[in-house]
């Protein structure tokens, strides 16, 4: 009678801790859903109408065209027989469970940062997630870059291994916002010069960020002369990151992608830390004396014919005075991101349109209609010239060759 | 005094209403579907009824279940055309089947039917193809699922008039070589597999003769049998 209730007792016992550590272990595969998502793995790993993380999305590169790996539980296809050991080495230091080089298109020389507990509950997401049978493809890189061993030399100049380390001289959430723009949020794969995904050849070109292949110039985050936030207000700041509107701008083309798919579900905090950071960064720098390639007659008559166009197809709903009807319809005077010495964006904007991401915070946005069709490259660099120069703004005049050259760039 | 006192609640409900519209529209893009879908205006009118390019369709009256099947497949890339592609990218499910039920709800009248320039052998063609079919080619008859009156049925079959010739051949072209697939089993693959390029020439020749019918409208689900089984249209 005794030994039974000590063993219903002790069933009892083992019950609870087997409880406990489900709990446990539920609350870590929740945290990493929520670090997968702050490092938007998905952009990468889920091609379109495919199976959640099974792979197979094309990355086209200068160098040729990668298909990323299928990271599902599988244990043939995907990475079902992987350690936590495995997986951290892969985020850490950008080696395969055997020593081998990965191609730094995945963003580990930002990943490096992350810390190991963060790592596991990421692998720990990842181990609970539906195993997919999907071989991965191989790259088609062209010779030479397809032998990995090249990637040595890269990694020599770029990369930098290592875990996150808190600066003592600033606040915790500083420092938490640091580590999620450095690490998990790989803002500086698209954000910086030096380009992962390409290299340095491309971008030299057109001085700052402009992301190869794609044609999008992804602003520098630390000049206030384009997405540097210096004197934006922190609402302002959380507003576009969490739900891709805000009363200073928009986002669109490839952050549309960033804040659909990851920044959108950060939650509060983790928003405001960022915002924090990235209104720490920014350096004040004077607004450079305007200097156009154009000469002043060609810029003139081009502004005027601007005027014309801006008035019967752009202020019904930016306004006549660039002050649109924020958020939603965003202003274009002193909008940073049309005043940018590159003025690859303002020009895509017009050619192609867009919407906003529909995000928990704006889920039905407004849309732009695409001018390509409508408008001659003359005319698209008229207004674009006209936007970037009216109601104090500060950017130069554009050629109507710049505004050609952009109609064939990539949708996709 | 009594008889007055509603009529006094009722002007200054309408003011105060009124009020509001004014206070939003000065500082706030309207809160309505129509204002949310001038990305797509320029190229399929106002109220969808389709604009003078030849090639950008009528979306006016069409089943919603349709429309928001169109709208998934360009959002996925699986129907290709990279100006919609893009636009819709990051747009989500509910979004998407609002603006399909905001575009099947507009009824602007459909077109005149445009002066056919092909022979009158050839509209003879297509007329027999589309109401009769072919049954040694395996040809089913386009009224057998797109309705005796070319109207369509609710969700997922659409209407086929109003539509220009140039459009209906070129979605058909780009069936037959996989540029546009709907859900499985892809009936509408199976009927272009088997047009040649006459084929297609006639039947849409045809179709773009025809005049509006008394009721536009697509009948609804169910009213008739498919030939055989098609994704899109549930049964
Ligand atoms: C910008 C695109 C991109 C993002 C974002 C990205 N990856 Fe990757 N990932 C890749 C590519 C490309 C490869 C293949 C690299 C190679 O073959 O060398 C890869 C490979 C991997 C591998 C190696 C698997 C194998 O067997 O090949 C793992 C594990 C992995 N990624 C996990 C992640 C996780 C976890 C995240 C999010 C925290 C993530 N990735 C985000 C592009 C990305
Ligand atoms: C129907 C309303 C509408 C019209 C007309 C319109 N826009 Fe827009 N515009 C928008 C919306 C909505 C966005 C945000 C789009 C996005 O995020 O993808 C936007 C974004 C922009 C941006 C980017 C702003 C930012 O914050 O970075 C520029 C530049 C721009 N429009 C210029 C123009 C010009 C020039 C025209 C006329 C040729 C025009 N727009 C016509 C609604 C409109
Ligand atoms: C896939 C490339 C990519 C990644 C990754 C990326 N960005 Fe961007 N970002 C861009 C591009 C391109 C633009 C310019 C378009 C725009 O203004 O929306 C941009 C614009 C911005 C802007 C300026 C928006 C405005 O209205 O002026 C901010 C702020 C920004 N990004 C922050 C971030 C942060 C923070 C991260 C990391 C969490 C990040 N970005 C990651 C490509 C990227
Ligand atoms: C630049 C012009 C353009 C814009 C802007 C545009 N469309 Fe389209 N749309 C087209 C063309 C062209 C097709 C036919 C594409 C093809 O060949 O398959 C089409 C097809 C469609 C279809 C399928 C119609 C059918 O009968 O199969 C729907 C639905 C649609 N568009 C909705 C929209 C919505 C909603 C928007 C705005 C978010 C939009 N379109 C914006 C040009 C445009
Ligand atoms: C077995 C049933 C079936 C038959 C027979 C059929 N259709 Fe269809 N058709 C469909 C369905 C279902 C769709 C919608 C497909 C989708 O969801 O994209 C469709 C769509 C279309 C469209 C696209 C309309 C638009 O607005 O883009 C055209 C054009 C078309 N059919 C023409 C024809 C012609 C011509 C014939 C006769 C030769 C025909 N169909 C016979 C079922 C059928």
């Amino acid at each position: 009678m005794g030994s039974k209730l000590s063993i219903t007792l002790l069933a009892l016992a083992a019950l609870t801790t087997a409880a406990q550590a489900q709990d446990k272990n539920s609350d870590v595969v929740a945290r990493g859903e929520y670090l997968a998502r702050a490092g938007d793995c998905t952009a990468c790993h889920t091609a379109a109408e495919g199976h959640l993380f099974a792979g197979g999305r094309a990355m086209p590169t200068p160098f040729g065209t990668l298909y990323t790996s299928n990271i599902t539980p599988d244990p043939a296809t995907g990475i079902g027989k992987w350690s936590a050991d495995d997986f951290y080495k892969t985020m850490h230091s950008g080696r395969f469970p055997d020593g081998g080089l990965i191609y730094p298109a995945m963003p580990f020389a930002s990943y490096t940062k992350v810390t190991r507990a963060d790592s596991d509950a990421i692998f720990a997401y990842l181990r609970s997630i539906p195993p997919v049978i999907q071989k991965n493809k191989p790259h088609e890189l062209r010779f030479p870059y397809d032998n990995r061993q090249l990637i040595l030399g890269w990694r020599t100049l770029y990369f930098r291994e290592g875990e996150f380390k808190p600066d003592p001289a600033k606040s915790a959430e500083w420092n938490r916002g640091a580590y999620l723009v450095e690490g998990l949020g790989h803002c500086s794969m698209c954000h910086s010069p030096i380009n992962a995904l390409g290299g340095t050849s491309q971008s030299d070109a057109f001085k700052g960020g402009l992301i190869p292949m794609q044609n999008w110039y992804a602003p520098s985050l630390t000049s206030n002369r384009e997405a540097g936030l210096g004197d934006w207000s922190i609402k302002d700041i959380t507003d576009l990151l969490q739900t891709g509107v805000s009363m200073r701008g928009v986002v669109y083309g490839p952050m549309a992608e960033v804040v659909h798919n990851s920044l959108q579900y950060l939650d509060d905090a983790d928003t405001r830390a960022m915002a924090v950071y990235l209104k720490g960064i920014s350096e004040p720098s004077p607004p450079p004396p305007p200097s156009s390639t154009l000469p002043t007659t060609e810029s003139s008559l081009l502004i005027s014919l601007g005027k014309s166009v801006y008035d019967k197809s752009c202020a019904s709903c930016h306004g006549t005075q660039g002050e649109g009807k924020p958020p939603h319809w965003p202003p274009l005077a002193n909008n940073q991101s049309i005043e940018m010495q590159s003025a690859v964006n303002p020009i895509r904007m017009v050619l192609n349109g867009g919407y906003p991401p529909g995000t928990k915070g704006n889920p039905m946005p407004y849309g732009m209609p695409p001018f390509a069709g409508l408008l001659s490259d003359n005319e698209v660099a008229a207004v674009v010239s006209y936007i970037r120069t009216a109601w104090g703004n500060r950017g130069t005049p554009v050629s109507a060759r710049e505004a050609n050259e952009l109609r064939s760039a990539p949708l996709h | 005094m009594f008889a007055r006192y509603p009529a006094l609640a009722f002007a200054i409900a309408t003011l105060a209403a009124m009020d509001g519209a004014a206070a939003q529209t000065a500082n706030q893009p309207p809160d309505t579907m129509a204002a949310r879908v001038e990305a797509c205006t320029p190229c399929h009118g106002n109220k969808g009824e389709g604009t003078n390019d030849v090639y950008f369709p009528r979306l006016a009256g069409k089943p919603a279940g349709y429309l928001y099947n169109q709208l998934l497949a360009f959002r996925s890339g699986r129907r290709k055309y990279p100006p919609m592609n893009y636009l819709l990218e990051f747009l989500p499910d509910p979004y998407l089947e609002a603006m399909a039920a905001y575009f099947a709800s507009e009824h602007p009248p459909l077109p005149q039917p445009a002066p056919s320039e092909v022979s009158k052998e050839v509209l003879a063609q297509g007329e027999l193809l589309a109401t009769s079919g072919d049954a040694d080619r395996s040809i089913p008859a386009c009224v057998s699922c797109h309705g005796p009156g070319l109207t369509g049925m609710q969700p997922g079959i659409p209407g086929l008039l109003g539509l220009r010739a140039a459009y209906v051949s070129a979605q058909l072209g780009a069936w037959r070589y996989g540029n546009r697939t709907a859900k499985a089993p892809d009936c509408m693959q199976l009927v272009a597999g088997h047009l040649t390029e006459a084929d297609v020439t006639a039947v849409a020749a045809w179709l773009a003769t025809r005049p509006a019918p008394a009721n536009p409208a697509p009948v609804p689900k169910g009213t008739y049998a498919l030939p055989f089984g098609c994704g899109s249209q549930p049964n």
